[in-house]
């Protein structure tokens, strides 16, 4: 569930109030979001991905709450992870949205689940390598 | 119905569509280049709502060149739904997804392989959705976000005109759409598992259509699982084709590595303690690029400080429900019109019993059948329009549980009768492994939470709205199960484990004060005296 926005890098834009489809924040008096109905959060990541700031840090436990401080969360190099890896904004041209090579995944996976059904050898393995 | 101190908006359009996920923005962009009017409406944000924005959806994608190649994938289909699926509806959504999925091109940068070639078939959820809300934009769809739809209105011919929701981000205000069609893509539901991204999908397209008169169809194929690693909702499986198993004591389990045998195996050994797993067969290549190939797989890992390549980690299985089931509401014709006039379906929303017949239709057919119905109710839906009257002012609200009680109004605790469902639709013992016995406890439980609900409630908040639709559509599946008095496809009864020829047949259901399931007529295979010897 979402556990705490930075408030030291949250720019206020209002991005995450309006992309969280399960309505879990509100913008605060003071300006910045403020998280009033966690028990609503569907772990979904979708408000870090929009986020820009990388002011965000929802844990993947969606079924129990997790003590963090911001000051970990920034330590750990996790926030932001998901928008650069995803290739948003400025990170587009370093992470490549590679999702259609999931076709030569899944064949590897049947290839793969097949030898270990006949514990044969790796046929085809080597004509399904991931392009370069 | 929730009172407001601010004053009612009041819309009217051609087209209204209901949910803003993949089948609903598909329908908006057919409607409005038809050249209707239309208004979306969605719970949340029309681009991060819904299944599909959290995943990786492939669609069935099958050029018509050569011209074999639909026939042997159709073919294959056919057998694989246990004479529940129709040939025609497949043809029809293969060369609808082919001819309308590279028409996002302009808002999508799909994948172009090693020989140059584009691959439309495996798109990435957020970036998909982000590019439909843009495709919808584009051609003049009004989106209202944070919108939820309550309940829908019918003109006093019955036919549906238009619906009625709040607008959450403006102090629970109500706004009412006057429309000449209305589409429903509200999605499935995966009775409040943790299945990614399912948290708002409760239903509430089967519940308002039911009320409306229509009839879902297929109800009972709700028994399939996903794994994720414990307490989390990472359901993205691609990784466990490569999973090795260890029971709580360290033993490696023997589990197939993919499809519904692992489901059946893996829910086996979870019923007998704690399951662990090391994704430690993936290759290295693969290893390499899973951050840019499915970026939020790989960042529950980091995030809990586990090496899935070395460490084992706990796993456990998310229902699918409706979502990566079959049922739904009942397609009447190839418009994917329902039996009630001036109401469409597309979807989850949908049954999808006549393209994946009694099994999932996995990634790929649904994806195709999101697409397809969507576009297909979205031309008809602006078709219909054309030519209907509008005028809000004789509109009739439909909605009742939860909205207009049956008996004197009073507290209802909407949050147990939730646990109840999810207690009756999550536990293998009473969905994956059904029994008569079984079914028959689920039933008393689920038909005292409804009566109460139904009785009471009066609210018309959306908390216990949603509610309604989840007891109504567990209510929908348990009745149904109970009827299909075999195994077929992903509804497995222990008590009658062979497949029975009589009930190579698409079974009805509906009702709201009283559940009722019947055989579907038009079913090709029917017979309906070996069905009624066997119920």
């Amino acid at each position: 569930m979402i556990e705490l926005i930075v408030a030291d890098r949250c720019t206020d834009c209002g991005a995450c109030v309006e992309v969280c489809p399960a309505n879990v924040l509100d913008q605060g008096d003071a300006g910045l979001p403020v998280l009033v109905r966690v028990e609503d959060c569907q772990t979904c990541f979708m408000c870090e991905l929009y986020c820009r700031a990388d002011a965000i840090y929802v844990a993947p436990d969606c079924d129990r709450r997790v003590a963090v401080s911001p000051e970990e969360v920034v330590a750990s190099g996790c926030l932001g992870q998901y928008r650069k890896h995803s290739g948003w904004d400025e990170w587009a041209d370093r992470f490549p949205n590679e999702q259609w090579l999931m076709d030569v995944v899944f064949r590897r996976a049947t290839a793969a689940a097949s030898e270990e059904a006949k514990s044969g050898p790796h046929a085809g393995a080597e004509e399904n390598q991931l392009p370069k | 119905m929730t009172s407001s101190s601010l004053e009612d908006l009041s819309i009217t359009t051609d087209v209204l569509i209901v949910g803003g996920g993949m089948a609903g923005a598909w329908a908006a962009t057919s409607a409005a280049q038809a050249g209707a009017k239309v208004v979306l409406a969605d719970k949340g944000y029309c681009g991060t709502s819904g299944v599909t924005a959290t995943a990786g959806p492939g669609h069935w994608w099958v050029p018509p060149n050569p011209p074999e190649a639909r026939d042997i994938a159709v073919a294959n289909r056919v057998a694989a739904g246990l004479g529940l699926g129709e040939a025609e509806w497949m043809y029809r959504i293969i060369d609808q997804t082919w001819r309308t999925l590279p028409t996002l091109a302009r808002h999508y940068a799909f994948g172009i392989d090693e020989a140059g070639r584009v691959n439309y078939r495996a798109v990435r959820g957020p970036e998909y959705m982000r590019a439909l809300r843009h495709h919808v934009l584009s051609l003049g769809v009004t989106i209202l976000d944070h919108s939820p739809v309550l309940e829908l209105l019918a003109r006093s011919d019955g036919s549906i005109g238009g619906a009625r929701g709040l607008r959450r981000r403006e102090g629970g205000r109500l706004f009412q759409v006057n429309a000449g069609a209305v589409i429903l893509a509200a999605g499935g539901t995966s009775f409040l598992s943790h299945l990614l991204g399912s948290g708002t999908n409760t239903g509430d397209g089967y519940l308002m259509a039911a009320e409306a008169g229509a009839e879902m169809s297929g109800m009972e194929f709700t028994a399939v699982y996903t794994i994720a690693p414990a307490h989390s909702t990472m359901t993205r499986s691609m990784a466990y084709s490569f999973a090795t198993y260890y029971g709580a004591d360290g033993h490696e389990l023997d589990l197939p590595k993919m499809g519904p045998d692992l489901t059946v195996s893996l829910a086996r050994a979870l019923q007998r303690g704690p399951v662990y797993c090391s994704l430690n067969r993936m290759p290295d290549d693969i290893k390499a690029r899973l951050h840019t190939i499915s970026p939020n797989v790989p960042l529950v890992f980091d995030r809990w400080g586990i090496d899935p390549y070395r460490d084992r980690f706990e796993v456990t299985l998310h229902n699918d429900g409706t979502i990566r089931g079959v049922g739904g509401v009942r397609v009447h014709d190839a418009d994917c019109a329902t039996s009630v006039s001036g109401l469409f379906v597309a979807g989850d929303n949908a049954s999808r019993e006549k393209v994946a017949g009694a099994v999932t239709g996995g990634g790929n057919v649904n994806s195709a059948w999101a697409l397809s119905s969507g576009v297909l109710a979205g031309r008809a839906a602006a078709r219909l329009a054309r030519g209907t009257q509008r005028d809000g002012t004789h509109l009739r609200p439909l909605g009742r549980a939860g909205l207009r009680p049956r008996r004197q109004p009073k507290a209802v605790d909407a949050a147990a009768a939730r646990s109840g469902v999810r207690a009756e639709m999550h536990p293998f013992e009473k969905t994956l492994f059904r029994t008569e016995a079984g079914l028959k406890a689920s039933s008393l439980v689920l038909e005292d939470l409804w009566a109460e609900l139904a009785d009471h409630a009066h609210t018309g908040t959306l908390a216990v709205r949603e509610t309604a639709a989840l007891l109504a559509t567990a209510r929908w599946s348990v009745a149904t199960a109970t009827t299909r008095r075999e195994s077929r496809g992903i509804h497995r009864r222990e008590d009658f484990p062979l497949q029975d020829s009589g009930f190579a047949v698409r079974l009805l259901s509906g009702g709201l004060d009283q559940a009722w399931v019947r055989i579907d007529e038009t079913s090709t295979n029917a017979r309906p005296g070996q069905f009624e010897a066997a119920s």
